[in-house]
């Protein structure tokens, strides 16, 4: 009988501590459907975060460094310049990236580093149990924000693909979302993409993923899914930011 | 003084050490709290955002990006004249450790609750000392409880000790993470009022913006008056000590439990010693009692105050006793023991007669200690001070 389903060989068979409805699942699934797409198991290197996904180097057969909290760009800039070769990753979520590691991804963007960034954006930092994260929507209700988000006091949101779109260094930006299976099948794609721009070595990639946290957020997961689809989507817009061809037209 | 029959059972509640703190923190009322989460300090904050988000703080809390730019928010509300506080545990502290520098510099009196967890790598979010211990001599007083009673009581001292005109000085309240920050204890917490009373207000002797008297913070400072500046950072940390014990007299005084630079247990008559820091002291505690019934006079010196280091009271405390062992939960890696290890020896180097010192490093990444464990510390004693057993720095619960 002929298989038409497998476990991605990039992916360890260890269960992950994940909560029920959490997307990292899917999204360490596809990550590895990319590396075994590309034949990359041996070669690849990720960096792990701190945060919900601290554990990350347990879920991939691959070669892993932990890194400190938001430092991971740095750590894989290190990498990467002494195997050139190799195929280098980091997978962040919105606390390390977009809050104690923004200097970190903006910099690591800029120099055009070779390396692909998967970054999980939730809208609250997920594993110190669901406070105020820069990605919560305004009048998002969290532990820090018990009334919801008061942007009078504490400020907006960041984008992370616009504010890095406007940086001359990055080769590829996408934003995918986790919602519903027509968008995870994009996510996939895109995800694919950026491990290519980085093989090719067209320099910065990064896909951003809305993502669900229903533990945090106080819902189900079905609910979770509906409020990345109703809230998040429309503060975060779906689509590829640039892409290896805009950079060569802009350089034209 | 309040005594024990004048207690009402609606003063003990069960608190876990970062409840405590918070709720310590909601009756000083800060002016100013910047903040942000790690393992396992985050709760402190977290419930004080509660406190804020339903009025019953006037405080300005600002939820910045990392600890780096959370100190040095501290160091913008201290300089403008502001009571300050915040929390964080290891990489926190870490990534802290250049602008804590700047704050005792500055001469700034914020207050930080410290959750004592493991610096990386290997990553790791259980107790032990190595966070606090690497930033020991950034200026900071340090503070260091037994349980969550003490972390309450420290943290509510710690704001009359840093805001002393004679002080003016940063001070750090640690305690055990998990040990004490996540485990829950019957704790007896004070009214608002006493509180509110005890700590006074804040009166800066200088800060920002006094366009009678303007000033600059942090000024350029080479080779005339750097040295006179640290020099006095110095002084302060000595005029530290009496303003400690006053605080902490007076703090019995008015409720009851008072605090030193040390608790000695059943050390009046003790030959066989441990120095102690932390939770280990409770559990140091059971050893004692243990050894006492088998005839053993062991006798526990817990040391509360770590910055300034209390040289003559440790002189003092230890004159009687034959031998003792000093537990650190945090190792040099200089391959000369512990952090605490060196300061006992360097304060006892000078007198004619001191005991014998062992060193035992234990408890790394939350490596639970027992009173078995501490029983054989104390076994090895009478051999040493019999000269049987050379002291060496040794590692306790470790597999090797």
């Amino acid at each position: 009988m002929q298989k038409v389903f497998e476990r991605p060989k990039a992916l360890s068979d260890k269960k992950m501590h994940y909560c029920p409805g959490c997307t990292h699942g899917i999204v360490h699934r596809l990550v590895a459907e990319a590396i075994d797409h590309f034949g990359l198991q041996e070669k690849t290197i990720g960096v792990a975060p701190v945060g919900c996904a601290v554990l990350a180097y347990e879920y991939f057969n691959l070669d892993f460094q932990e890194a400190a909290h938001g430092r991971a760009p740095a750590v894989a800039t290190g990498i990467k310049r002494v195997l050139p070769e190799s195929v280098v990753f980091t997978y962040q979520g919105d606390g390390d990236l977009a809050s104690i590691g923004l200097a970190e991804i903006v910099h690591a963007a800029t120099r055009g580093e070779k390396i692909t960034v998967i970054f999980i954006n939730n809208a609250i930092y997920g594993m110190t149990g669901g406070q105020m994260a820069p990605t919560t929507l305004p009048g998002q209700k969290t532990t820090t924000s018990p009334y919801g988000r008061d942007t009078s006091r504490v400020g907006f949101p960041i984008r992370v693909c616009e504010l890095l779109n406007t940086l001359d260094g990055p080769a590829y930006l996408a934003r995918v979302s986790m919602h519903d299976p027509k968008n995870v099948l994009q996510a996939g794609k895109a995800i694919k993409k950026a491990f290519q721009v980085q093989l090719e070595g067209k320099g910065f990639s990064l896909v951003e993923v809305l993502s669900s946290c229903p533990t945090n957020w106080g819902m189900t997961p079905n609910q979770a899914l509906k409020w990345v689809e109703e809230k998040m989507v429309p503060y975060y817009p779906l689509g590829v930011f640039r892409t290896p061809e805009e950079v060569s037209s802009c350089d034209a | 003084m309040i005594t024990q029959d004048k207690l009402k059972a609606e003063d003990f509640v069960a608190r876990t050490g970062n409840e405590a703190v918070a709720e310590a923190m909601r009756q000083i009322n800060p002016d100013v709290v910047a903040a942000y989460p790690i393992t396992p300090a985050t709760e402190i904050v977290q419930i004080f955002s509660g406190f804020l988000a339903d009025g019953l703080v006037d405080t300005e809390f600002i939820t910045v990006e990392s600890e780096h730019s959370a100190m040095s928010a501290c160091i913008g509300a201290s300089a403008a004249g502001a009571r300050v506080m915040t929390a964080t545990s290891s990489q926190g502290l870490s990534l802290m450790a250049e602008v804590l520098y700047i704050a005792s510099g500055l001469r700034c009196p914020i207050v930080l609750a410290e959750v004592n967890r493991a610096l990386s790598a290997p990553i790791n979010i259980h107790c032990d000392h190595s966070d606090t211990m690497a930033v020991r001599d950034s200026g900071w007083i340090q503070i260091y409880a037994e349980n969550a009673q003490e972390a309450y009581d420290n943290l509510i001292q710690a704001v009359r000790i840093a805001e002393d005109q004679e002080v003016k000085l940063p001070v750090m309240v640690c305690m055990d993470g998990f040990i004490i920050s996540h485990g829950l204890e019957v704790v007896r917490l004070l009214k608002d009022v006493q509180v509110q009373r005890f700590v006074g207000p804040n009166k800066p002797a200088y800060s920002l913006l006094d366009v009678e008297y303007p000033i600059t913070v942090g000024a350029l400072d080479f080779t005339d008056f750097y040295f006179e500046h640290r020099r006095q950072i110095a002084e302060a940390m000595e005029k530290a000590k009496t303003v400690i014990c006053k605080v902490g007299e007076e703090f019995g005084v008015e409720f009851g439990r008072s605090y030193g630079f040390f608790e000695g247990y059943k050390m009046e008559d003790a030959e066989y010693g441990v120095i102690a820091m932390g939770s280990t002291a409770g559990t140091a505690k059971v050893a004692v009692d243990e050894l006492r019934k088998k005839g053993m006079r062991a006798g526990l010196l817990k040391l509360r105050v770590f910055r300034p280091f209390p040289v003559t009271e440790l002189i003092n405390a230890t004159k009687g006793l034959k031998a003792m062992a000093v537990l650190d939960r945090a190792d040099t890696l200089s391959t000369n023991g512990g952090p605490l290890f060196q300061e006992v020896c360097t304060a006892l180097y000078a007198e004619d007669h001191r005991p014998k010192i062992n060193n035992y490093i234990y408890g790394l990444g939350g490596r639970d200690i027992t009173p078995f464990d501490l029983e054989k510390v104390y076994q090895e004693l009478p051999k040493l001070a019999a000269g049987e057993e050379k002291a060496k720095p040794r590692y306790l619960g470790v597999r090797e």
